[in-house]
Order: structure tokens, then sequence, then C-alpha cells
């Protein structure tokens, strides 16, 4: 038998907690899952043939190329870049260490359009790197270059993120028995190592092909906005939209948001069976 | 905490362990060339340009109006998130209901969805023919195109640093001192705010300065929204993007530089904040 004043405290608390479940999801509803069903509904709102032509578009799909591109040179660059790091990092220790890991998580902290200045300022024609490759005839800016050398910089941190903690706590007693029984170094990294962080690597490579993919206000600095030719998808987003074809931009846009929810999907299932990978 | 080892089991270290030259030597020359020379450039450009005209730049009229305009927006997105960041992830740390994983997915979706596309996105849904701008219009408020416009966007794109920093701390509290206050007699509210609070706080203060760091620099999902006026909805970082166009590189360098050092000593209070407090409620108990 529970006493009614019990009853009562009880009921009371349940009644809170649901007031304040609604609030929050309702505000999370509102603020983002709103403008995600907003975009759809404007993308098809002149129906399917006129989304599918937009998408169609020969520029939208150059861009598409491009974005493609950009991220298959930028992904690989990065994981092994995170690895070098993280086996740097976690297996030596050195004078700096803790300054080197901070400045792998600065580009977090720098705004995309600084971080655009940035590039320009060494690369770009009258630039430090620049002007040295303009004798030599090679452009740097404003070009597929251009957007893959600032897409490794807004992309850096993610994989190292993920894989030095995890290589940090896992301790070098694995490598070192797997050394002095003589594998080599390859050997060692790829049998023992590899498979203990493989799902942090994926898990940072996930989220860094997001921000490949999405970059926009980096990439827009270096890209010169060559119509047709150095247009990102995101690009074309904005480019489509000033242009008034809102169809246009938001069929282009419905592809960016249909790949930042797969991202998510991947990002939770990874979550969820490997908890150790965040 | 490191410790700096002795030279002999550094020098040990070295010939068990294989590939300290190549991947130290690779991190570093990717380090130098991609992060650390395009940032030395920016102050070799300040440089270059001299505190009286760097100080000419940053005090004109239409600057400041934009740092204005960024920070105050800045600021109620922070503040609204840091808020609502402690309402979610109390919801998601300690209640069960149906939707819960959709929600706990959801609040990341600023951070995978492109900012140019969350920025459509808002205007489709706040200009004048937008779901929520003919509502809104009924009772004569006015979101899209205005500073309003620009903090919503703000606060869109940083919603996740305010959940995402709190909720891990949450998670690891133990319900022992809660439980206690409440046989005591202490209202949900007082536990609240005696309790839990503090124990969360420098992760509160963390994705706080997070969270007013990125709005500080956001771009692509702001100037679909804003407007754009000059003097009254133009951001620091769009006045940058039009100085480059102008190939002023001098002007664009010394907003940009004001704004990263105003990032970065926002990151490093809050780092400095956060192991104070950390330390206190170590000593305090």
């Amino acid at each position: 038998m529970v006493h009614p004043q019990v009853k009562a405290l009880r009921r009371r608390r349940s009644l809170k907690r649901a007031a304040l479940v609604l609030v929050a999801v309702a505000f999370a509803a509102l603020i983002m899952g709103l403008p995600s069903v907003a975009i759809f509904a404007r993308a098809f709102s002149e129906g399917i043939g006129v989304y599918a032509s937009g998408l169609l578009e020969p520029e939208t799909l150059h861009a598409i190329k491009l974005t493609v591109i950009t991220a298959l040179i930028a992904l690989p660059v990065n994981i092994a870049f995170g690895i070098c790091a993280a086996w740097a990092v976690t297996r030596f220790r050195f004078p700096g260490r803790r300054v080197l890991i901070t400045i792998i998580e600065l580009p977090f902290s720098i705004s995309p359009i600084v971080a655009g200045l940035c590039y320009l300022l060494v690369y770009g024609s009258t630039g430090l790197v620049g002007s040295y490759a303009d004798q030599y005839g090679i452009q740097l800016m404003f070009n597929l270059t251009g957007i893959v050398l600032v897409s490794l910089f807004v992309t850096c941190p993610f994989v190292a993120r993920e894989v030095i903690p995890l290589m940090e706590v896992a301790g070098r007693d694995q490598e070192e028995a797997a050394l002095t029984l003589g594998a080599n170094g390859w050997q060692t990294f790829l049998h023992v190592t590899l498979p203990n962080i493989r799902w942090a690597l994926l898990y940072g490579a996930i989220l860094a092909n997001a921000r490949v993919i999405g970059e926009f206000g980096a990439v827009s600095v270096v890209s010169g906005n060559i119509r047709g030719e150095t247009m990102t998808l995101p690009l074309q987003v904005q480019l489509l939209y000033d242009d008034y074809n809102v169809t246009g931009a938001f069929a282009a846009a419905t592809i960016l948001t249909v790949i930042a929810v797969i991202t998510l999907i991947l990002r939770s299932a990874i979550e969820s069976r490997h908890p150790q990978a965040h | 905490m490191t410790f700096i080892m002795p030279t002999a089991t550094r020098r040990a270290n070295r010939s068990v362990m294989p590939g300290f030259g190549l991947t130290l030597g690779t991190t570093l020359l990717f380090v130098a060339l991609i992060i650390l020379l395009p940032l030395s450039a920016l102050f070799w450009q300040l440089g270059q340009l001299g505190f009286a005209d760097y100080w000419r730049i940053i005090t004109n009229p239409r600057t400041l109006a934009a740092f204005r305009v960024t920070i105050s927006a800045a600021a109620l997105a922070t503040v609204f998130n840091a808020c609502f960041g402690l309402l979610l992830a109390w919801v998601i740390v300690r209640y069960k209901f149906p939707g819960k994983r959709l929600l706990d997915a959801l609040i990341d979706l600023p951070f995978a969805l492109p900012t140019a596309v969350a920025g459509i996105a808002l205007v489709a849904l706040y200009d004048r023919n937008g779901w929520m701008g003919m509502l809104l219009s009924d009772f004569g408020i006015k979101i899209a195109y205005t500073w309003w416009g620009i903090a919503l966007a703000m606060t869109f794109t940083s919603v996740p640093f305010g959940v995402r920093t709190v909720q891990p701390v949450m998670e690891s509290l133990s319900l022992d001192l809660e439980e206690a206050a409440q046989t005591l007699g202490a209202t949900d509210f007082q536990v609240f705010r005696h309790i839990v609070f503090p124990q969360v706080f420098p992760s509160f203060i963390m994705g706080a300065s997070l969270a007013f760091a990125r709005s500080l620099g956001e771009f692509g999902a702001v100037i679909f929204i804003a407007g754009n006026m000059p003097f009254k909805t133009e951001i620091a970082s769009l006045l940058i993007m039009i100085r480059l166009d102008e190939y002023d590189f001098p002007a664009a360098s010394a907003i940009a530089g004001t704004v990263l050092a105003l990032a970065l000593l926002v990151l490093i209070l809050a780092n400095i904040a956060q192991n104070r407090a950390a330390r206190h409620m170590s000593r305090g108990g």
C-alpha cells in the first residue's frame, strides 16, 4: 500500500518531468527539425519533375563532381595525417608534445573565413609560397588545389582527435609484445594497432567527410567562384539561390541534407556498437 | 599528467618503437604547411600594417558596427544555447521517453548539415512566405533580414556545443548527494541549483565559450538570413569577404586578426576558468 501523499508527490514529479521533456522536444523540433523539413518541402514544392531537372543541370552536376573529387583527395590525406600524428604523440614522449596536440586542435576554433584569408595570404599569387610557385606557372588558389588545401585545414583535427585518446588509453604493451616477437613496424601497425583503432578511425573519417563536403566559408574565399568550374556543392547552392533559382538551390541542398542525415545515422550506429570509438 | 622522460628511457623507447622519425616528421611537416604557415602569414600581414593603420581600420564606423552586430548576436545565441543545452542534456541523461534516441541524434544535426544549407533552410522558414515567417508576421514580429535572424542562425549552428560538453559530466554524476538533499526536504530546483549545477559548471562554461567562438566566426548560415545591410545586419565575417573582393588585403587581415584574437581570448579564459573551478571543487569537496 503506497501512502496517498507519496502517490501525489510521485504524480507531481512525473508531471514536472513530462513538462520538461515536452519543452526540450518542442525547442529541438522548432530549431533543428523544422528547417530540415523545410528544405525538402521547398525542393519538392513545384513537383518532382522540376526537382529532378534542377538536380540534373550541368553546373550542379559539375559541382557534385568537384565536391566528390575534393573529398576523395582530402580524406585519405586526413586519415594518414591523423594516424601519423596519433602514433607520434602517443607512442613517444618529446618536448613540445602538448603544444603539438594543441596546434592540431587549433583549426576548430578558427573562423572558416579567417582560415580562407590566411590561405590566400600564403598560397595566393602574391603570397609567400604562391608567388614562388607562380614563377613556375603553378597556380595554387582559385582552383581544385586551393579547395583541397583549405579542406585539409578545416578537417585536420577530426581523425587525430578520435584516435589520440584511444591510443593513449590502450598503451604500448601490445605493440611492444609484437615487436619483441619479431614483427617489424608495419606488421605491428597493420595487425595490432589498426584493428584496435579502426572504429575510431572510421568515426573520425565520417565526420571529416561531412565537413569536407559541407565546408562553405573557407572554400568560398579560395575557390574564386568561377561559375561551372570551381563551385563545390554548397557554393552552388548559394549561386543558384542568388540567381533566384530557388527550387534548384533547394534541390541541391537536399543532396547535402541527405548526406548529413546519413552521417548522423552512421555515427550513432558506430557509437552504439563501439562505444570506445567515441 | 605528463612527465618528460629521462633521456635514457627515451632512447630505449625509440629503439623498441619504430617510426618516430617518420611519423613525427610527417606530422610536423603537415602542421607547418597546413596550419602554422597560413596563420603566421596573417600575423605577418598585420605586422606590415602597423598599429596606426590597424587602429584606423578597426575603428572605422562600418567595422565597429559589424563587430557590434556580430558580438551581440553571438552573445544572445550563446546565452540561449547554454540554458537550452543544460535542459536538453538533463532530459536526455535523466529521463526515458519515446523518441529519445532521435532527439539525441538531432542535436548533432547542425554539425553535420552544411552551413549554407542551414542558411537557406532558415530563410525558407522565416521569410515572408515561410511557415514561421507567416505565423510570426501576424504578431508583427520580423526575424528574417533582421538582427534576430542573425542570432537565430548562430543559435542553430552552436546548439551541439551547449549540450555535448555538459552531457558527459551529467552522466557521471552520482545520485547520492541529490537523494540525500531530497530526503532532507530540498525542492527539485534547490537540488539543481546547489548540487547539480555546481558540478556541471566547468563544462557549462566551456560549452558556452565554444558556442560563442563558433558564433563569432559563423558565415554560411548567417549571410542568407541576415539581409547584409551595412551598419545594421552586416557581420564581421561578411565584411572580411567584402574587403577581400575589393583586394583590400590589409583591411581584411585587420578584421580577421581581431576576430581570431577575440575567439582565442574567449577560449583561453574559459580554459583558465574551467581549471580554477575544477581545482576549487576538488578542494572544497
